[in-house]
């Protein structure tokens, strides 16, 4: 009975229980690379580079990597349907369009100063 | 009567109910987050130069929370396997853990927020500045008391990094040397909540609504976890369906705060 | 019985009447909910609209009938006496009010809950094949977070300062510094909205889900009816715009409440005195985050609008709808483009050239899907044997009433011309005419349209047709002359209806700039206030009708009275539990009407066809 239910629940989602094992290595695999990715950003943070702005940049691009780990791997994205991807791009685009829209509309002239 | 497809998935769309809606959901956070994350930007690239405080935020304690979350994800989807393998026991013990997270998280949160606003900083009338944090043994009514606090002559030493050998003395400021308030509403003494500035401001938002996110998530997975576990006995299928979505939303959360730790701690 | 479960409540025992009517999880009773609050709250916003007219055509004077009335309501602060010691003149203060909440309640209360929740709840799930929509408990949350922001806007008109007084735009920092009572009607406006929010969010993720998941089968895309995907359009614009307005919401409530300066630049002096806030805030980044929502809602309160006519055109012009397929993906273009236009209403905030040029350029664009619309729509009365049902009168008038709302968007879209008419009562005009004899009247038409499967009875065919040809003279009476305001000059928003520039000299003595006239301010507003009460009193025939014919209304003699082909007409009347009392599927397409070589001059989507001819309906596609 318990593996009746076993194999039919796995199956609800697709898995078989071999790669539900498989799929435990992956995520503490990941797990660590996340914690890696922390110290990694820590340290980062307290280098003097150059400017402020590779500062924001080498932050930003260790989070994406982080949280592409977390949506790809723990979310499941990376075996998700494409209907999901379709969604999740499209509030990307507008997303990004959001900010970088907002933030080129802010001229000097645009902005209030009171004397 | 009967929705279809509720726990096992649409052919042609590969998904069951719960996750298409899960998915939409988390894409208006996304929106959220991302416009409170936009303002956030903008807010600080327009700040008049010398007026965005730098060094608050105590790094060690974000980073502390970070690995917390972490293993929190972790922990959940560890959870979500051993279920798949029909190992309910295991399920238990790892997203126990879980919940011990969050608790553990929004512990340290709470030790933060309580030390900003423990955190003052009072103006004399001779433009002096007194920063740090109030003594609240402290119950005379005449004096302004301090445990440990450095004083600067202007408001802009404030915003400059902390000197290495930064010297924090105990300090009883005399209500009748301190800055009266412009509008006639009291003393100009204010700690360090959000009206301080609008770092403050946007620090207290981002991380106080992901905070409540953390509440709620941890609210619906001890649900599933404890009273509502019988389903695992009745409909295993469906139960495992809810801790699958109920994991989808927790690792959204932590995937906000992989990106709220660097940028309000460390830039 | 592989894909489906059990719902919890296996219902073999009869609710008790909480359970049915109040605390219901049915979709049709979550529609009638939605139906009747919303159409309570448009009530409510017609009646401050009244009070606002009557202001702005007789400044100063005391209102009558209700003057001593509106004293209690709102106390002496905000209720004045006039010349002649009559009491009920109404304030500045209590005009912004009235005007801010008026613009809330129609768009949030109003116009969405009954074009969304209410259509949208009913008729979606019956016209895809399905039971009920995917999550019927979030179906209920959703509407009791509706009621609750509802009322939180309606009790905000009582608290100290009275209701929340900067526009249903809420700019900041105006919306922070107008009352400073805390908490005050801003405070409450916030916080309803925040619920409000929350229910279209809620509301658009089952939308989306049901129509996705739970089509019947044989129901391909582009089998759907365009009714359909103007909810789904709709849907995510919901999803992903309010989003970034809820944050602002928390932002604003922030500066409200815990006096920090998101929205408040440094240096900010009220009443002679500093404000004590940290300063360092973009009242630019509010109007950002706020347009970001409100265009794309724009688009919200028109997309079901469109369904709703299309639906009835082909029912009554017992013809395919012409272009269906660009109307489809007229709509999803549309539903893209939203999202990148919204500083078109903000090129006179100093965002420089390149930037106003492309969003003048997505403005543009975005009156191309539209006009596709609208000219598929005319195109399809072609040649058609027009059966004149009130819902078709209705839906007939949307045509050009929404052409003109249109078009006369043009203007404001380009930035140049928007120089003039920005904020004067040339915008007014333009988009009451989209929503008013456009939207409303689609909305009207639907409740004529579908009126006999909710209750199995038709409403008056001749008092409809009063309410109709009344309605749509004084629609035109109240809104047409704000065109000509608004050319002439005439700024929104003033309480005195323009008086203060009636012809105002130039300062120094010279000629200065000419004021307004004393027709188009003094005239037209008094034309319009008497079309606003022709206008109110039209209504009273639909009132009395609707809730006449409930009970006493001409019976239907069959499930599918009007003889449509889509799937909503082939259950009983009313729906069931469940909707549907046999299997479902579909083999055709939409507007399957007067096909050749058929008997009947309808098709019903779900009816098979021996020899079915695959020039109709298209091929199943997932």
């Amino acid at each position: 009975m318990s593996e009746h239910i076993t194999e039919h629940a796995a199956e609800g989602a697709g898995h078989s229980v071999e790669e539900a094992k498989r799929h435990m290595r992956t995520y503490a695999i990941v797990g660590v690379a996340l914690m890696i990715g922390t110290v990694l950003t820590v340290w980062a943070s307290y280098i003097n580079f150059r400017t402020r702005e590779i500062n924001i940049i080498v932050a930003l691009i260790i989070a994406s990597t982080k949280a592409a780990l977390v949506a790809g791997f723990f979310m499941h994205l990376i075996s998700e349907k494409k209907l999901i991807y379709l969604v999740l791009g499209f509030t990307i685009f507008f997303a990004t369009g959001l900010v970088f829209l907002t933030l080129q509309s802010m001229t000097p002239e645009s902005i209030i100063h009171i004397r | 009567m009967e929705i279809p497809y509720a726990v096992r998935p649409r052919p042609d769309t590969g998904l069951y109910n719960a996750k298409m809606g899960i998915w939409l959901f988390l894409a208006s956070e996304v929106m959220l987050f991302g416009a409170l994350f936009s303002s956030y930007i903008l807010l600080r690239v327009n700040a008049d130069p010398g007026t965005w405080p730098l060094h608050l935020l105590n790094v060690r304690l974000g980073a502390l929370n970070t690995v917390v979350l972490i293993l929190s994800s972790v922990m959940v989807v560890f959870g979500w396997a051993s279920l798949k393998m029909n190992d309910f026991r295991a399920y238990k013990r790892y997203q126990g853990v879980t919940l011990l997270c969050a608790l553990t998280f929004l512990c340290i949160k709470s030790y933060e927020y309580r030390d900003k606003f423990n955190h003052y900083e009072v103006q004399l009338k001779n433009g002096t500045i007194y920063d740090g944090h109030i003594d609240r043994e402290n119950k005379d009514t005449n004096y302004f008391a301090f445990e440990a606090a450095r004083k600067v002559d202007s408001h802009a030493d404030l915003m400059l990094p902390p000197a290495a050998e930064l010297k924090l003395e105990p300090a009883r400021i005399p209500m009748s040397k301190i800055k009266d308030r412009a509008d006639g509403r009291g003393k100009e003494i204010e700690n360090y909540g959000p009206w301080h500035s609008s770092y403050l401001a946007v620090y207290f938002v981002l991380t106080g609504l992901h905070a409540l996110h953390v509440i709620g998530g941890a609210i619906v997975i001890f649900a599933i976890w404890g009273p509502l576990a019988k389903l695992w006995k009745t409909d295993p299928e469906r139960y495992i369906n809810r801790v699958e979505i109920s994991g989808l939303f927790w690792h959204f959360v932590d995937l906000v705060w992989i990106f709220l730790f660097p940028v309000l701690y460390l830039l | 019985m592989q894909e489906t479960s059990h719902a919890p409540e296996a219902h073999h025992e009869e609710l008790g009447f909480w359970r049915k009517y109040v605390f219901s999880t049915d979709h049709k009773v979550i529609g009638i909910q939605y139906g009747i609050t919303a159409l309570l709250f448009m009530l409510f916003g017609f009646g401050l609209m009244l009070l606002m007219r009557w202001q702005l055509g007789h400044s100063g004077q005391a209102v009558p009938i209700i003057g001593k009335l509106l004293l209690k309501l709102h106390g002496a602060d905000m209720i004045g006496a006039d010349k002649s010691g009559a009491v009920g003149v109404i304030s500045a203060d209590l005009y912004n009010s009235y005007g801010a909440m008026h613009g809330t309640i129609m768009v949030f209360l109003a116009i969405v809950p009954l074009a969304f929740g209410a259509f949208g709840n009913y008729v979606t799930p019956l016209q895809i094949g399905a039971p009920d929509m995917a999550f019927p408990r979030i179906n209920m949350a959703s509407y009791q977070f509706y009621v609750v922001g509802g009322l939180i806007m309606l009790a905000s008109f009582f608290v100290p300062g009275g209701a929340a007084k900067s526009g249903w735009t809420s700019y900041s920092p105006l919306a922070t510094v107008a009352d400073l009572h805390r908490p005050n009607g801003q405070t409450f406006w916030l916080i309803g909205m925040v619920c409000l929010i929350n229910s279209s969010l809620l509301g658009s993720v089952n939308f989306i889900s049901t129509i996705v998941q739970l089509r019947v089968k044989g129901l391909g895309w582009m089998r759907l009816p365009f009714f359909v995907w103007a909810q789904f359009v709709t849907a995510f614009l919901l999803l992903l715009a309010f989003p970034p307005l809820e944050a602002a919401g928390f932002l604003q409530l922030s500066d409200n409440l815990l006096d920090t300066s998101f929205f408040l630049p440094t240096g900010l002096v009220v009443s002679g005195t500093a404000l004590h806030v940290s300063g360092g805030g973009s009242p630019l980044l509010w109007q950002h985050l706020f347009w970001f929502l409100a265009h794309p809602e724009v688009y919200v309160l028109i997309l079901p609008a469109m369904g709703i006519v299309t639906e009835i055109i082909a029912n009554n012009t017992r013809k395919p709808i012409w272009g269906y397929r660009s109307m489809v993906y007229g709509a999803l273009v549309i539903g893209f483009l939203s999202f990148i236009v919204w500083a078109h209403h903000m090129y006179l905030t100093g965002m420089g050239t390149r930037i106003a040029t492309f969003f003048q350029t997505t403005t543009m664009m975005i009156s191309i899907p539209s006009v596709i619309i609208l000219t598929s729509l005319f195109i399809s009365l072609w040649g058609a044997s027009i059966r004149f049902t009130v819902p078709m009168l209705f839906a007939l008038a949307f045509l050009p009433m929404f052409g003109i709302g249109g078009l006369t968007g043009l203007p404001l879209g380009f930035n140049v011309s928007d120089i003039m008419l920005h904020d004067t009562y040339y915008v007014i005009a333009h988009f009451h005419y989209i929503v008013a004899p456009g939207t409303i009247f689609a909305l009207f038409a639907g409740i004529y349209y579908w009126f006999p499967k909710v209750t199995g009875r038709f409403m008056s065919d001749f008092w409809g047709k009063v309410h109709f040809a009344l309605s749509f003279i004084f629609m035109n009476g109240v809104f047409l002359p704000m065109f000509f305001q608004g050319l002439a000059g005439m700024s929104r928003r003033m309480y005195d209806g323009g008086l203060t520039y009636l012809a105002a000299p130039g300062a120094n003595g010279s000629d200065g700039i000419p004021g307004l006239s004393k027709f188009v301010t003094y005239d037209l507003n008094r034309v319009i206030f008497v079309s606003a009460v022709c206008l109110a009193i039209a209504q009273i025939p639909f009132i009395v009708n609707f809730f006449w014919s409930i009970r006493h209304g001409e019976k239907v003699t069959s499930d599918n009275p009007w003889e449509a082909t889509t799937l909503e007409w082939q259950t009983p009347t009313p729906p069931p539990h469940g909707n549907f009392t046999k299997p479902m599927e579909v083999f055709r397409g939409p507007y399957e009407y007067s096909a050749p070589g058929q008997e009947r001059d309808f098709t019903p989507q779900n009816e098979p066809d021996a020899a079915e001819p695959m020039t109709h309906g298209n091929p199943v596609r997932s």
